[in-house]
């Protein structure tokens, strides 16, 4: 009857455990905080919460003498809250450049059937068509804002490594780029000059690729360019290599045909007309879509790998984190065996006992969170990185240890440390006090 | 060998603690697997050694850029080439645009290129006779549910069809398996011809994505491949000739340091794991101060005693260390076959047993040294009188 009532009262704890995890996982910060706030009130307004911090503070004191096992909490768990914190910072870094490219009120049209813009064909007359669509906005002098672009890819050696040849994307723009990308700005040199064979180089493209320098020469479709500017966008354009559309065409014999047409709409309010216009025009098979959406698109593939990688390996890594949390405190509720047995002795309730164990255990597992929160943070925030973009060419991009993502280690931190502790803790409230005491 | 069962019961002496240091390890090892293989994966086309004895030949610009076919005649004259063949990129897929078919348009002598395909001879025999006939692996086979006989709409993301259609008809002729030294994906493959491809596409026709060259001897490598880039140089379209291998790497490279990520990520898993085993090491000969006491006056040298001390966390991490590599083997193909072939775990190459074993004796011996050290120079008397 008795080890009936065992198990059953094992079963509760493991199941209450797992509800608790669950709640947890989905508290947002305010929520937590006024948990934490409530629990110290506690602790210091009551007499059990009293008591329970004595017992802690008897705890902790012995903590200098196995400083061997309390660190295999802490630096386990900021090993988990580490890893998982740098992988998903690369996956907000990368989604975020893609996300702040493009706008809603501008437009990209692409051929029929194309994802991107490597693949899409548009003839001249297909831009002119595009160009007399309603809804795009007109310059000063009543010229649509449109320009048409070419993209092609091109090989250049790596910074890091110059026998590494990687792509970067070469965009030939059309001479209302300017106004259809505002977030493009030249930062040193000057733009490119139609008709010459004259590049300006993105922030990203200069420092990942040699020879990108203001003044420097490189030979591209058998030609030699020259760059004569720097330019920053803060977004994906920062990856490409800008050039004149005729001059870009004529290299890479493009004869007149185009990738993409970028339209400033009059506001964000007109895209539906727009694309109604064009997508009905039986002249044009195009796909349409706003920057903006375009963009954010490209991001989603990698995005969602990079989270579920980085999902996968902090659970597995999370568990021994918490085999090596029970372990240490199993061992420490057993080497204090007599002296939690003297205190139930004494008079002190299972309550205290319970408690001071975990508190002991969640403050281990917060510096470990901490802990590796910060070293991420030290090490990946702002971390240059460059991948294959959807384009076949280099999207550079930065780690972001967004205070969100800190947080969320945090969580998960404080998690392992209620799973770790928590057995351990019941079981030194269970300890029989008169075997407890016998125990040499 | 003679002391395994003393090994045996000093390790499990305290089972609750042996064991959770066994789950710690084990999820440790679990992960090196996982990550491991997926890197091999990812580098597999780039240590082949079929891969070191084919040149590809490609635009000198950007590999989108093609080439033209007046170049195949050429390079098959130069010396030390013994077969070539080439490929276009499709960019295929299957009803939606998310189903991408990994699809190449292909000439008549690629299937001969790559021994690692294995069609069978009648199939082979129909495939070269039939004009929209394709190829595919069995693993693409499987996810689609294609049998030999089905006639299916392959969409192209780039290349629609004269007739303005986006859909090309293609006849599955043969179903191919590979071999095990094939690079990752090749399962997962479709091939048509480029006959067919150059004829019914709407632009552009005569171009070729790039040339496979088979090498008659792979030493000549660098030799052939500076012969063929000669062939095109100072023309509109001059190429770079690497061989298969290196061309592959330097596709890995570009989508990233995948080795640096999965070494850093391991980094932080073993440092952990050390300090962990070592923890419960040291705690496990320090409670058994008195009973090593006692082997060593029943005669066991203290050499002895400091190699089953070493044996048992060698032994700790093997158990451990095997299980979860065990798991990592079972876990990735039943993901795989789960997701019909959609998320790619890996089985485990053989390399990564090997790599993992060694990590586990070398961290095996790493942490038992110390408490075997100690073990090794205590003193009899002081242990036995517990000072």
């Amino acid at each position: 009857m008795k080890r009936l009532l065992r198990i059953l009262s094992n079963c509760a704890l493991v199941l209450g455990l797992a509800a608790g995890v669950a709640v947890w996982s989905m508290l947002g910060w305010r929520e937590a905080l006024g948990l934490g706030v409530i629990g110290v009130l506690w602790l210091v307004l009551t007499r059990s919460g009293w008591r329970t911090l004595s017992v802690t503070r008897v705890g902790l004191s012995t903590l200098p003498q196995r400083l061997g096992s309390a660190s295999v909490i802490v630096v386990g768990i900021a090993g988990v809250v580490g890893v998982l914190v740098a992988l998903l910072a690369m996956a907000d870094g990368f989604q975020q450049t893609l996300r702040s490219t493009g706008s809603d009120d501008t437009a990209i049209v692409l051929r029929g059937g194309s994802q991107a813009e490597l693949n899409s064909v548009l003839t001249r007359s297909d831009v002119n068509v595009i160009a007399a669509a309603p809804g795009i906005a007109r310059d000063t002098a009543g010229k649509p804002i449109v320009s048409p672009e070419l993209s092609v890819v091109a090989n250049l050696p790596k910074k890091s490594d110059p026998a590494v040849e990687a792509n970067v994307q070469i965009r030939g723009v059309g001479q209302k780029a300017w106004k259809v990308w505002p977030n493009v700005r030249i930062v040193e040199g000057r733009k490119f000059k139609p008709g010459l064979r004259e590049l300006i180089a993105g922030v990203g493209a200069e420092a990942q690729f040699a020879g990108l320098k203001i003044g420097k020469s490189l030979r591209l479709g058998g030609q030699e360019w020259t760059v004569v500017g720097t330019f920053q966008a803060h977004d994906a354009h920062d990856s490409e290599l800008w050039g004149d559309l005729d001059t870009v065409a004529s290299a890479y014999r493009r004869g007149s045909s185009v990738q993409s047409v970028i339209v400033k709409l009059t506001s964000p309010g007109a895209f539906d007309a727009f694309k109604a216009a064009v997508t009905s025009d039986p002249r044009l098979k195009v796909e349409v879509s706003t920057t903006r959406a375009y963009y954010a698109k490209q991001s989603e593939g990698l995005t969602k790998v990079l989270r579920i990688v980085g999902l996968v390996v902090g659970i597995i890594m999370a568990i021994g984190a918490v085999f090596g949390a029970l372990n240490t405190m199993y061992a420490a509720v057993a080497a204090r065996a007599r002296e939690i047995a003297t205190l139930r002795a004494v008079g002190f309730r299972n309550g205290p006992v319970v408690l001071s164990v975990m508190l002991e255990t969640l403050l281990l597992a917060a510096l470990g969170g901490i802990l590796g929160g910060l070293v991420t943070w030290l090490l990946f925030n702002g971390y240059t990185a460059s991948t294959l973009g959807a384009n076949f060419s280099q999207v550079v991009f930065q780690f972001r240890v967004t205070p969100h993502l800190l947080w969320n280690g945090l969580k998960w931190a404080l998690a392992i440390g209620l799973v770790g502790g928590l057995f351990p803790a019941v079981r030194a409230a269970r300890l029989p006090v008169t075997t407890a005491l016998r125990e040499s | 060998m003679k002391y395994l069962h003393l090994i045996w019961a000093a390790l499990f002496r305290r089972k609750a603690r042996t064991l959770l240091t066994l789950v710690s390890i084990i999820a440790a090892f679990l992960l090196f697997g996982m990550l491991d293989s997926v890197n091999a994966a990812f580098h597999a086309g780039s240590q082949s050694a079929l891969g070191a004895q084919r040149l590809v030949t490609s635009s000198r610009y950007s590999i989108i850029q093609p080439l033209p076919l007046a170049l195949a005649s050429r390079i098959a004259a130069v010396p030390g080439v013994e077969k070539v063949g080439h490929a276009n990129w499709f960019g295929g897929y299957y009803q939606e645009p998310k189903n991408v078919v990994f699809s190449y348009a292909i000439s008549p002598e690629y299937l001969d290129l790559y021994p690692e395909i294995r069609l069978p001879a009648a199939q082979r025999k129909v495939f070269d006779a039939t004009q929209t006939g394709a190829v595919v692996g069995r693993v693409l086979a499987r996810r689609y549910g294609w049998k030999i006989g089905d006639q299916i709409p392959l969409n192209s993301s780039i290349f629609p069809m004269k007739n303005g259609s986006k859909a090309w008809p293609m006849d599955i002729v043969g179903i191919f398996d590979v071999s095990k030294d094939a690079a990752n994906g090749l399962d997962q493959a479709l091939f048509f011809h480029w006959k067919y491809f150059n004829e019914a596409n709407a632009f552009g026709s005569g171009s070729v994505g790039w040339y496979i060259e088979k090498l008659a001897n792979p030493a000549q490598a660098d030799r052939v491949a500076q012969r063929i880039d000669a062939l095109s140089a100072n023309s509109p379209n001059e190429t770079k000739t690497q061989t298969e291998q290196a061309f592959q790497a330097s596709f890995v490279k570009q989508i990233g340091n995948i080795g640096l990520i999965v070494g850093a990520i391991m980094g932080a898993v073993f440092f952990t794991l050390i300090l962990l085993t070592g923890n419960t090491m040291a705690q496990g000969v320090r409670e058994r101060t008195s009973e090593l006491a006692v082997l060593k006056t029943l005669g066991f040298s203290s050499r002895s005693v400091l190699a089953m001390v070493l044996a048992e966390s060698v032994l700790l991490l093997l158990i451990g260390g095997l299980i979860g590599l065990g798991i990592a083997a079972v876990l990735g193909p039943a993901v795989t076959r789960g997701s019909g072939g959609l998320v790619n775990l890996p089985a485990l190459p053989p390399s990564t047993w090997v790599d993992g074993i060694a990590v586990m004796v070398v961290i095996g011996v790493l942490v038992g040294t110390l408490p075997a050290w100690r073990a090794m120079r205590l003193n009899i008397v002081d242990a036995l009188t517990g000072r």
